[in-house]
């Protein structure tokens, strides 16, 4: 009776997953007898299937997730990780070898999460079966000796013995037990109740739910697709299709035809910057809002919707979901050729560079004759001129905007490769010059430059802002969410529910008591034991407070206990 | 200087500077209250082989009595003992742990304060950057320990609890002080809130229990050599008990960080587009939450349960402060606002 108890539900799904002698897992001799193949796989999935191992992966997936977090992630930050390999050159190769910069797409990590995958499939799954079949089972019989059990009361009544049964009966169920009554056959009663059986099922519940989220993950992996762009504010609307965007990511098993086409219109973004602090307070200068006013259509064609586009906030277009993820400058700049004909007129983003918006990029005059034209640069939101660093930012707001640019001329496409709009690739160019020197300028906002061959460039008033959008589908995370959940909710019911058995045996005190006050009737004797699965240090308290609760039954129901029911 | 109704409106920027200088003497007066809480509860310590000496003896007086007096209360209860509890001496009155108690609700107290007013002065939950992370983990901290002194007795373990609650205290003070201010906008978010607030209140959990730990790994050492020259560790429970008592606390701590974990994916969700971008920070906290897994699977594993689980919990906590410091501060990801 009680190793049956005792066993936790593990080792019975061990048992009924091993051989006929139900022998455990860890106790199988490796150097014993020939198991042949099938023996080998067998034994090999009862010690994948086993507690240990589960331990050692879940210990081991711990230390193997820390890498990533120190190394630089491909994933995550491209740059970085190409910086970190100029700056390391023998250990960074290795390093890369062994997958540190992309360790949560390794083998061996995939190899450690697959294995604890299989092992809680194997460990689940068998589990759910017997606790399923213990769900159903009778209750055990009356232990014949409660004092010996874990825990263990006396108590003696005047009440009737089916009044004490009929309470405890009462008592137990209203606590949520599975309760019988036994009759053995010398005129006492019993009562074996079973409580916290919730446990094991809220257990699996946690441990099933484990599962569905990592397969929820998997499908976003796989099915899922993001795609970046910028858009400039006030601006041309930005119409979704796989060419459309700057970058795009697509899970191994989309296909380009899946991205709907919608539109969106950035009309205007308000971003907030601090300005309540002391100007050596880290926190000066640092965002506080972006708020982009949009207007999308979604499919393309039909009315357009007015909408607000912010961080924390984003909108639903074409089963996406659209985020404001960045945000930077796009200057309107004007090129006009020496005779005052306008050869470019453009917002051009630029790309910022830190927390003051002190931002790269380039101005690429294609129109210019009888060479291309291209600019470098920075712009400055608010200009200011360090000794050492020369020119800098010294807010993100636009408080005195400025271009600091350089020129070429040339081929401002070599190779007809796609590049970045932020860079001029100077292969084929030369570098513009005024003199000895080259030719470099500052352009305020509302003011103009002008280059040696009389071309001129001009910054608008107003810095227009661009805004830095993703288009993200996942569509596994509505399964993941609620499975994570659920899985709390599991997880809740293992921890706090406690799975216990307890004995009640009600019968008539025994003459030869010497404590009964002699002469007095007969009383009721109620012995009590209980047991319970696993640790469970306030199993005596639970015993007694159930007594107590019994006791106070009785008290309140004077009346039903003189009529003797 | 605004006006205060402007600094109470969630949605003002202004940042009462005046409020959050009280906010920061609170902090100081709670930190001496502690102190003071702490060496009470040493003097209690110390007191305990005296007091255990003297209530042998009374309890040998107290059965003899006992013996002599005989028979049982009686009374009108439906449902009777039938054997009579054995002799139990009411227990001497522990002078110093009592005024450890009350100092202990007293800090506590000025701690709330501290946090309130953080709170009113920057118009926000104070859950923005470090300084506040421990400042409200202090405070859960000592809270947890004072609401379940409520129900056992837990005297002995006050310096324990409250020393590392000090220690969070002063550290918050001189390494991680940062000036009252708004946040970044994508921490506007309520998930923040919820996320960040379960966050704190697991780390106290999770704080007590490697207290118990450690207590955990002293008895054992002293069962182990049959120590008797730290006497004063008697009025600990014994190893079994600590580790029963941890236990008991990870139970509570694994839920509550588990739902951590889904509030920050959540939050991730609405702020970065996707729940989990294996950012240096979330990382950290499957990390931490793997490891207390591997915990409760070890007190389940035969031959696991005792001092390699203890062990476990001790690398958990390790996780912990690691994430806490080292990865707010030194490694570069979106969860860059450790406001230093
Ligand atoms: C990612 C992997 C896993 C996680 C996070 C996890 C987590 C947990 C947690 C939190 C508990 C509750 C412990 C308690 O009630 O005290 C638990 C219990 C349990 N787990 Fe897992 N588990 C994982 C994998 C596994 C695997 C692979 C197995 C099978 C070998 C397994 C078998 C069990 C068993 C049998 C229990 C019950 C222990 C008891 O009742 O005390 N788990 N698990």
């Amino acid at each position: 009776m009680s190793t049956e108890t005792d066993n936790d539900a593990h080792q019975v799904a061990k048992a009924a997953n091993a051989s006929a002698t139900g022998k455990s897992a860890r106790k199988t001799p490796i150097n014993g007898p020939k198991l042949g193949l099938l023996g080998t796989l067998r034994w090999l999935w009862r010690q994948l299937t086993s507690m240990r191992t589960a331990l050692f992966l879940l210990l081991l997936l711990a230390v193997a997730a820390v890498p990533g977090s120190i190394f630089p992630q491909r994933s995550i930050d491209a740059p970085r990780v190409t910086s970190y390999l100029q700056d390391h050159k023998t250990m960074g190769p290795w390093l890369d070898r062994l997958s540190m910069f992309d360790v949560y797409s390794a083998p061996w990590f995939a190899a450690i999460y697959l294995l604890l995958l299989v092992s809680i499939i194997g460990c689940v799954v068998p589990r759910i079966g017997v606790h399923l079949k213990a769900l159903r089972s009778p209750l055990p019989r009356v232990p014949r000796r409660l004092g010996r059990l874990p825990a263990s009361a006396e108590r003696v009544s005047a009440a009737k013995q089916s009044d004490v049964v009929e309470a405890t009966r009462a008592v137990l169920r209203r606590k949520g037990y599975r309760v019988r009554v036994d009759e053995p056959a010398d005129g006492s009663q019993a009562i074996v109740a079973e409580g916290g059986r919730l446990r094991e099922t809220g257990n699996l519940l946690f441990h099933t739910c484990l599962i569905v989220v990592v397969l929820a993950v998997a499908a976003d992996h796989l099915m899922g697709w993001r795609g970046d762009v910028i858009v400039p504010e006030g601006g041309q609307p930005f119409v979704s299709s796989a060419g459309s965007f700057n970058t795009l990511d697509l899970g191994p098993w989309v296909h380009s035809d899946d991205i709907k086409p919608w539109s969106l219109d950035i009309k205007k973004l308000d971003v907030t910057f601090e300005r309540n602090v002391p100007k050596d307070s880290p926190q000066y200068g640092q965002p506080r809002d972006f708020i982009a006013s949009v207007s999308t259509q979604d499919p393309l064609g039909s009315k357009p919707v007015n909408e607000l586009l912010k961080v924390n906030g984003a909108v639903n277009l074409g089963g996406t979901s659209v985020y404001l993820l960045g945000n930077g400058y796009a200057p309107m700049v004007t090129v006009r050729d020496p005779s005052g004909k306008v050869i470019y007129q453009q917002a051009t983003p630029f790309l910022p560079q830190g927390n003051t918006y002190k931002s790269v990029g380039a101005i690429k005059v294609p129109a210019a004759s009888p060479k291309e034209l291209g600019f470098f640069g920075m712009f400055l939101p608010t200009a200011a001129f360090d000794s050492k660093q020369g020119p800098i930012s010294t807010f993100p707001d636009t408080d005195r905007p400025a271009l600091v640019l350089g020129a070429y001329q040339g081929d401002l496409f070599p190779d007809a490769l796609p590049q970045s709009v932020y860079t001029l690739n100077t292969k084929k160019m030369t570098q513009v010059m005024d003199g000895k020197q080259p030719w470099s300028a500052v352009v305020y906002a509302g003011q103009s430059a002008k280059l040696p061959d009389g071309t001129t460039i001009s910054l608008d008033k107003t810095v227009p802002r661009w805004a830095g959008l993703s288009a993200r589908y996942d569509p596994g995370k509505t399964t993941a969410l609620l499975a994570a959940l659920i899985g709390l909710a599991g997880l809740i019911m293992s921890m706090t529910l406690r799975r216990r058995r307890i004995f009640v045996k009600v019968g008539v005190e025994p003459d030869d008591d010497a404590k009964k006050p002699s002469g007095a009737p007969a009383r009721t004797l109620i012995t009590a034991g209980a047991l319970a699965k696993g640790e469970d240090p306030r199993l005596q308290v639970a015993l007694d407070s159930l007594l107590e609760g019994v006791g106070e039954r009785l008290a309140s129901n004077p009346k039903k206990q003189q009529a003797g029911s | 200087m605004n006006s205060l109704t402007s600094d109470l409106s969630l949605g003002g920027h202004a940042t009462n500077i005046g409020l959050a200088t009280t906010s920061n003497n609170f902090l100081y007066a709670s930190a001496v209250v502690l102190l003071l809480a702490m060496l009470a509860f040493a003097a209690d310590l110390a007191g305990h082989p005296g007091r255990a000496e003297r209530a042998a003896a009374r309890r040998e007086d107290a059965t003899e009595q006992a013996a002599a007096a005989g028979g049982d209360g009686g009374g009108t209860a439906l449902l009777e003992r039938t054997a009579a509890p054995a002799a139990e001496v009411p227990p001497e009155k522990r002078q110093w742990a009592g005024i450890g108690m009350s100092l202990s609700w007293l800090g506590a107290l000025l701690l709330g304060a501290c946090v309130v007013l953080r709170a009113v002065s920057v118009g926000r939950p104070p859950l923005g950057n470090m300084y506040e992370f421990s400042i409200v983990g202090s405070f859960f901290v000592i809270t947890a320990y004072l609401i379940w002194s409520l129900r056992r007795d837990v005297r002995s373990l006050g310096i324990f609890v409250v020393g590392p609650t000090l220690l969070t205290e002063m550290l918050a003070a001189l390494v991680f002080y940062t000036a009252a201010s708004q946040l970044m906008p994508s921490l506007k978010n309520y998930w923040l809130t919820i996320h960040v607030t379960v966050a704190i209140l697991s780390v106290a959990f999770f704080t007590i229990a490697f207290s118990t730990t450690i207590l955990y790994f002293v008895q054992k050492w002293r069962e182990d050599i049959g120590d008797t020259k730290y006497k004063f560790m008697d009025a600990v429970p014994d190893s079994a008990t600590m580790d029963r008592t941890t236990y008991g606390l990870l139970i509570i701590a694994f839920p509550l960080w588990t739902f951590t974990l889904i509030a920050g994916a959540i939050w991730a969700q609405i702020a970065w587009g996707h729940y989990w971008s294996w950012d240096p920070k979330e990382v950290w906290t499957l990390v931490i939450w793997v490891v207390y897994a591997a915990y409760l699977h070890a007190r389940a594993t035969a031959g696991w349960s005792g001092k390699k689980a203890a062990y476990i919990s001790i690398a958990g906590f390790v996780c912990v402060l690691f994430n806490f410091t080292v990865v707010n501060m030194f490694i570069v990801g979106m969860h860059s606002y450790s406001g230093m």
